[in-house]
């Protein structure tokens, strides 16, 4: 029987441990998907300005409260709009910037498949 | 006539990108939310100033009545510049100022108040600058005027002469 509490106590101290690591990756991941907009060259993870460590403790008391990154990425788009997402949503403002690369791909193909059938034949 | 089509799709393709590029070129690349949407204030609990006792912003920000809420810290250099203005504000009998004292020191912002004199009817602590956050602020001095609580004027930067008649506007 003691040796089931000593058990039990060592895979609880174990899951919280696993639990924070895993809040830290997250945190990791929201921080470097936003964007300082003191320095709007860098990620709110890599800046060090008042308002991207404000934004960083905000971020972990969001998910300390168990917001998901979704929940995060709202809350702060509603604040400050599309823009302090380094990944935007497709919509009528950003559809050339998702389309572009994959008509590129496709025109590259295409000369490229071109090229290829010509000296074949 | 095949042969022709493929250079002329291509040299349309890379003019329209191009053009893209450009005119992104003339875009400015500094970021400034949106200023002008009227949004409902955020409601937070934090502590006061004066007492150091946690506090709803719901018993501090009523209806039908103007609030200034003022961003402001001691360390920062435009506040001083712009401390005038909320004096003068601080004159007008149906608006009520209000600060949010941002990632100070306590001593220090009560120096900033006996040598500036304080304009503000309540002062709400920010000692992380989460709150700041909550009203989509990024920096300080910044200042929100509001009506039947939703942001209707909102000046990032030291307020001045142009913002100041604003203001007055608005609340007459």
């Amino acid at each position: 029987m003691k040796y089931i509490k000593y058990i039990i106590l060592i895979l609880i101290v174990l899951k919280s441990n696993m639990s924070i690591a895993f809040d830290k990756d997250l945190h990791v991941k929201i921080t470097k998907n936003l964007r300082c907009l003191i320095c709007q060259g860098q990620s709110v993870y890599d800046s060090d300005s008042e308002f991207a460590n404000s934004l960083k403790i905000l971020v972990e008391k969001k998910l300390i409260e168990g917001k998901s990154e979704k929940e995060i990425y709202g809350y702060l788009k509603d604040k400050y709009g599309q823009w302090i997402l380094y990944e935007p949503k497709f919509d009528k403002n950003t559809y050339i910037l998702w389309l572009l690369p994959i008509l590129m791909f496709l025109i590259g193909g295409a000369i490229i498949f071109k090229l290829y059938n010509k000296k074949i034949f | 006539m095949k042969n022709r089509i493929f250079p002329a799709f291509l040299f349309i393709i890379f003019l329209v990108v191009f053009i893209i590029f450009y005119k992104g070129l003339q875009n400015s690349n500094v970021y400034i939310p949106d200023i002008s949407i009227e949004k409902e204030i955020p409601i937070f609990n934090a502590r006061s100033f004066s007492s150091n006792k946690k506090i709803s912003s719901e018993e501090i920000f009523k209806k039908n009545k103007f609030y200034l809420l003022n961003i402001w810290a001691s360390w920062c250099v435009p506040c001083r510049d712009e401390h005038p203005y909320l004096m003068n504000l601080g004159n007008q009998k149906n608006l009520e100022i209000i600060g949010l004292n941002y990632k100070d020191d306590k001593i220090k912002a009560k120096n900033f108040l006996k040598k500036f004199n304080n304009p503000y009817k309540f002062i709400f602590l920010d000692k992380d600058g989460t709150i700041a956050i909550d009203w989509g602020a990024y920096g300080v001095p910044e200042t929100f005027l509001i009506y039947n609580n939703k942001i209707i004027k909102k000046i990032i930067g030291p307020l001045n002469e142009v913002s100041l008649s604003e203001i007055k506007n608005l609340i007459r």
